[in-house]
């Protein structure tokens, strides 16, 4: 391997390291909180509610992020009263903000089915006793409901997690230079394709293997109670 | 607002996207069954920790698992262009990066996508396999390669299929991201058309309606090849 191409290389990519970060936590963020409201509209008894989510969850779980990504950035950025509207051209107009929006919406509908999984694994018992003991709606969401659903969800959601990090890759086809960016642009530079890739590849796996490890503690704290 | 539903139509491009959309099921057929021919055999080495074997296979698919695919897309074609056009002036072709080409690389990349995924399904599939049955298969003396065509593989098969309904869902929708590099499937003929029409908001909507469709369609498939391997039992 040539060590000056590396010098290069290296500097580069970590530049790009940091926004796939910024984008991966902005749009976990956001997508989470959309996930948690679809699935509890999927599970709620009003008709319209349930099937809007279900119909989100199929729309976005059944085209390719790179379409939605497109829709959104070159599609919308075409109508006129987006381009009139200074906070939809806020959303649209910038890439990152763009791929940061598509990301959540993205992964709001893969969150939503891991979510749901979890709260309906609930035992109808447990929530009946909290409607025994006088609880509220909202305060037996907080202490009884949620707390289950996202243990028993957790592993599927690090999983969930990859994938928006890898979906981050996508925000270099619309302009947006994160590690993958980079990457591309060092490979038609130098032609050092394979080198370019190792060290891009795994700057990757070093975030996904973070990631996995804090979700792995965080399951262990939250199953602390269980005989080990 | 002036959505360009008339130049689609007008232009002839409903037809340049259904061109693409059956190149788009080609390919996610052809490296699917790659994908599952991969999957099978790195999934059979996993499970049974064949020696050396399994580290080579624990390696490939935590990298193709953990690093995006479109990397190991630009990885595949940028590094095979050159190779591939000096063997074909080595044997007097010139200029013989055309769709043939791209889509035999788009092959290699997303059946490799496709197997390391499907590697894992395999692996957790026979995993599931209740070790009684394939210790009750020895002491009746059936040989090895019989329990596994009359024991495992059928419930291997079984047990494999939602997975491997979620293993096409994603090849199909990582088939789009080929479309980067340059070959003519339905996201390509999308952009383009949107491009040169520069109504990009109807192309996408209609790529993103085709997918949808291609996902709706495979999806009922997939539920009637589950009905059919359920197993009978009695009520």
């Amino acid at each position: 391997m040539d060590f000056e191409l590396v010098f290069l290389a290296v500097p580069t990519l970590a530049k790009g390291l940091w926004l796939t970060a910024i984008l991966t936590i902005t749009s976990v963020a956001i997508g989470f909180n959309l996930g948690l409201a679809l699935a509890v509209m999927r599970l709620s008894k009003n008709r319209a509610m349930s099937s809007f989510a279900k119909g989100y969850s199929t729309v976005f779980r059944g085209t390719p992020l790179l379409v939605q990504l497109f829709l959104f950035y070159y599609g919308l950025g075409q109508l006129s009263f987006v381009r009139d509207n200074p906070v939809l051209w806020w959303v649209v107009g910038d890439g990152a903000h763009c791929a940061v929006m598509a990301l959540a919406l993205n992964t709001a509908a893969y969150t939503s089915e891991i979510l749901r999984g979890g709260l309906m694994s609930i035992p109808a018992g447990l929530v009946e006793a909290a409607q025994a003991c006088g609880m509220s709606q909202l305060l037996r969401f907080r202490r009884i409901t949620f707390p289950l659903a996202i243990r028993q969800a957790l592993p599927a959601y690090g999983n969930e997690l990859v994938l928006v990090v890898k979906g981050t890759s996508l925000a270099s086809t619309i302009t947006v230079l994160e590690i993958t960016g980079h990457a591309k642009r060092l490979m038609s530079q130098t032609y050092a394709i394979l080198e370019i890739f190792a060290i891009a590849g795994v700057l990757y796996l070093l975030i996904n293997l973070l990631l996995i490890t804090l979700v792995r503690l965080l399951e262990a704290r939250l199953t602390r109670y269980l005989p080990r | 607002m002036e959505l360009g539903l008339w130049q689609v139509w007008e232009g002839g491009w409903i037809s340049a996207i259904l061109r693409g959309a059956a190149i788009t099921i080609a390919l996610g057929m052809a490296s699917m069954a790659f994908g599952a021919v991969i999957g099978v055999g790195c999934g059979l080495i996993k499970w049974a920790r064949i020696f050396p074997l399994t580290l080579a296979v624990d390696f490939y698919t935590s990298v193709v698992r953990g690093v995006p695919e479109l990397l190991i897309i630009y990885l595949l074609f940028f590094s095979s262009v050159e190779f591939v056009a000096r063997v074909a002036a080595a044997f007097g072709y010139e200029g013989l990066a055309g769709n043939g080409y791209a889509f035999t690389i788009a092959v290699v990349a997303i059946a490799a996508i496709s197997g390391a995924y499907s590697t894992e399904v395999v692996r957790g599939a026979l995993a599931a396999i209740p070790s009684g049955h394939i210790e009750a298969a020895r002491a009746l003396g059936i040989p090895g390669r019989r329990i596994f065509r009359r024991i495992i593989a059928p419930q291997m098969l079984r047990i494999a299929v939602p997975g491997m309904n979620n293993v096409w869902q994603t090849t199909i929708k990582d088939t789009a991201l080929v479309s980067v590099v340059g070959l003519q499937e339905l996201m390509r003929a999308a952009f383009v058309g949107a491009g040169s029409t520069r109504h990009p908001f109807i192309f996408y909507f209609i790529a993103a309606l085709v997918y949808l469709a291609i996902t709706l369609v495979s999806q009922g498939g997939f539920d009637w090849i589950e009905r059919i391997l359920r197993p009978r039992t009695r009520k």
